[in-house]
């Protein structure tokens, strides 16, 4: 078996999703005939022609009001942001257009906004965002971030069957340095179940997206040192797995949480809340936050280095969690 | 008469109407007026818990264009196009209890005023209160259903002031490359909130935003129901054809401030005055009198049957409970309490591998290179052939069945 890009695994997921179900339409910028700014879509025209292929002027504002649009019809659109940084030229479409459908008058919204975001790759302030976190704040949406290329296709695959509008951050940092071997048969991973990435007992790593990494080297490093972390990928931001959560909390005692996402209103703080409400009796120190500092990302190589968290923080800061 | 509760019909060919259906405009009219009219006594009496939005003086163009639909298109009104709303076949009832808050409302009390919609019977598509946002959407479900291979037009509205924003542009741009069969229909009521249309916009007419994107459009007096029945007719038939979006400017005057609580202090008496004298419900009535197309016993008639339909639904409205506090916290998410199925009218086949990879003749002009095409001369060229501009003078559009002397005067300037 043959292994697999991240971004082959989520050009595999819409290939099979449009395969399966004519109902599957992609709408974006470019997503045609160049076949995608990163070739997420690329030999989808070809092979599902100019109807299900739509490439869209540069209106982000129209890719999503017309995917919303489409979905009313019953139709299951996957749009494309080129950069998930432009995702705030539609936030108006997707937050008060399509997250309050259902609740507001009974219409289900099955669109999914997919893209590339996070950094890593020199992209700068307008291309390496972690926009997701604004969307994590309005419900009626769902949000998925995920870290490896059986994810990226199994995740993708059930967020186009969820009838709700489903966001879809896909890490770029990721899309061609992660190589796995997919199952050959149809599979699908569910929405808001997180994932137990390595067993410990000692604390909980928790992270999702290109940090998983860095997490799992930094509990690799801290194993040497006796110190066994249990590392979870959160999979998804928006349902939270609370369950997977608390549980790992109580047994570990110990939380420490990274993001590359920027602190202020990060994801860490909610889980934060959310253990405090839940756990706190079972907490034997307090929850610890390794993430990139509030700044937009910058350009430079020696700035966005020290911009983005990386294994060595994350070992000190465990260290100090571990010995508290 | 036609029972309401039918969705739309069409007209013959071309575009006259039966005395059956001059009279059920006539009922139409009279009917969004009588309720508004009632909603503004609630309002007074608190029983609207928000704000009233009314559509006085506009009725015209509400029930002129959406009479020109069938029952397979799709709507997405506006706050002021409560009048839409009753041809698509809402009841007063469901006006009433919207503002009202009440549990018996379409929305179960979650939103307000004509924020509603039916994706499966009635076909209407909910407003939100960000102004330019359905128009994109509209191109969407153009769009979509025609990928499904139904051949529906898709309809919706936006004020004077909704067109300075980037959802507009975005979407009727986007909708005209798409060549999607959209009718948009801008409502030239002068003033945007304050904001006099000047000020939003630097046109003479607001139909000529369509000339940016290629499409066809007209203008028409949007106090006049049959001049606008019979704009709204020629651009959904534009629209079915395939000959893709059209815009129709419908100039008209708001006769109240943007919202009940706003008196309009800053409107000058006499532009008020001038509309007045123009009032659509009077305009029409004339007209039905002096064509012998009703007599008194048949106004009578009408005009009993909406006051008794709206007693019977006030009642229905004030009776009805409030929504149970805990409901606030349900249908955030759609977790199977729908099923989602798309209404195809064409073979599947034609849309997955190999058969899907044939470009279908509305796309075929994307990526053809001509010279003419990318030179000045050829760019108006093609605008030409893919836009035939379908100007009515407003003299033109008051129609020959219009009073004789609306028909005499060309359209008013005011406020510019």
């Amino acid at each position: 078996m043959a292994e697999v890009t991240y971004l082959e695994a989520i050009r595999q997921a819409l290939d099979e999703e449009m395969a399966r179900d004519p109902s599957v339409v992609l709408i974006g910028e470019d997503i045609g005939v160049y076949g995608g700014a990163f070739k997420a879509t690329e030999g989808l025209l070809a092979r599902y022609g100019w109807e299900r292929v739509i490439d869209t002027p540069i209106s982000e504002t129209a890719i999503i009001g017309a995917a919303v649009g489409m979905s009313y019809l019953g139709l299951r659109p996957v749009a494309e942001m080129q950069f998930m940084d432009f995702i705030a030229c539609c936030f108006n479409q997707i937050t008060n257009f399509a997250a309050k459908s259902h609740y507001r008058w009974g219409a289900p919204a099955p669109i999914v906004v997919r893209g590339p975001s996070g950094g890593g790759v020199h992209g700068g302030p307008f291309h390496s965002a972690n926009p997701e976190m604004y969307f994590v704040h309005t419900p009626g949406l769902k949000v998925v971030c995920p870290a490896t290329a059986h994810d990226a296709k199994g995740l993708l695959k059930s967020a186009i069957r969820d009838n709700n509008p489903v966001l879809f951050f896909e890490h770029k940092f990721l899309y061609r340095r992660i190589k796995e071997e997919l199952p050959g048969e149809e599979y699908s991973v569910p929405l808001g179940k997180a994932a137990v990435r390595r067993e410990g007992r000692d604390l909980t790593i928790l992270s999702y997206g290109a940090m998983m990494y860095p997490s799992l080297d930094a509990a690799a490093e801290l194993a040497r040192e006796g110190i066994e972390s249990e590392v979870i990928d959160l999979r998804t931001l928006l349902p939270l797995d609370r369950e997977t959560i608390l549980a790992s909390v109580r047994k570990t005692n110990k939380l420490l949480v990274v993001h590359e996402d920027t602190r202020t209103g990060g994801i860490a703080g909610e889980i934060a809340a959310v253990v405090c409400d839940e756990a706190f009796g079972d907490l034997d120190g307090p929850i610890v936050r390794v993430t990139s500092p509030d700044t937009p990302v910058p350009y430079s190589p020696p700035l966005e280095e020290h911009f983005l968290p990386n294994a060595a923080g994350i070992v000190d800061a465990a260290r100090r969690l571990a010995h508290y | 008469m036609a029972a309401t509760r039918e969705i739309g019909r069409n007209a013959t060919s071309k575009g006259a109407l039966t005395r059956e259906q001059q009279l059920e405009l006539y009922y139409f009219l009279r009917l969004n007026r009588t309720l508004e009219e009632q909603l503004t006594r609630l309002f007074r009496q608190n029983q609207v818990v928000g704000g009233l939005y009314l559509s006085l003086g506009q009725e015209a163009i509400s029930v002129g264009t959406a009479y020109a639909l069938g029952p397979g298109d799709w709507i997405a009104p506006m706050i002021r196009n409560v009048g839409a709303l009753l041809v698509r076949g809402y009841k007063p009832r469901d006006i009433l209890t919207q503002y009202m808050a009440r549990y018996t409302s379409p929305t179960q009390g979650k939103d307000t005023t004509s924020h509603f919609g039916d994706l499966h019977v009635r076909h209407v598509v909910s407003p939100i209160s960000m102004l330019g946002d359905l128009i994109p959407v509209m191109a969407g479900v153009a769009m979509g259903a025609r990928y499904l291979g139904q051949k529906i037009v898709a309809m919706t509205w936006i004020g004077d002031g909704g067109t300075s924003t980037g959802a507009f542009h975005e979407g009727l741009n986007l909708a005209a490359v798409q060549r999607a069969p959209l009718v948009l229909v801008v409502e030239n009521n002068q003033w945007a909130y304050s904001t006099p249309v000047a000020r939003q916009v630097p046109l003479v007419d607001l139909a000529d935003r369509a000339r940016a994107y290629g499409i066809a459009s007209s203008v028409v007096d949007g106090n006049d129901v049959l001049a606008v029945y019979r704009a709204a007719k020629e651009a959904v038939d534009h629209a079915r054809r395939g000959d893709g979006p059209f815009l129709i400017e419908a100039k008209t005057m708001r006769m109240r401030g943007h919202a009940q609580h706003d008196a309009a202090a800053y409107v000058p008496k006499e532009m008020m005055e001038y509309w007045k004298a123009r009032d659509p419900l009077l305009r029409f009535e004339r007209h039905l009198t002096e064509r012998r197309v009703w007599d008194a016993r048949t106004k009578k008639a009408l005009d009993a049957r909406v006051e008794r339909e709206l007693a019977e639904d006030l009642t229905f409205a004030e009776s009805s409970p409030f929504p149970p506090p805990e409901s606030a916290e349900q249908g955030v998410y759609c977790e199977g309490c729908h099923e989602i199925a798309p209404v195809w009218q064409r073979p599947v086949a034609e849309l997955q591998p190999p058969k899907s990879s044939v470009r279908p003749e509305w796309a075929s002009f994307a990526g053809a290179f001509t010279a003419a095409a990318v030179s000045g001369n050829g760019a108006r060229l093609s605008r030409a052939k893919s836009a035939p501009e379908r100007r009515i003078s407003p003299v033109r559009a008051a129609g020959a069945k219009s009073h004789p002397k609306s028909r005499a005067k060309s359209q008013p300037k005011a406020g510019r």
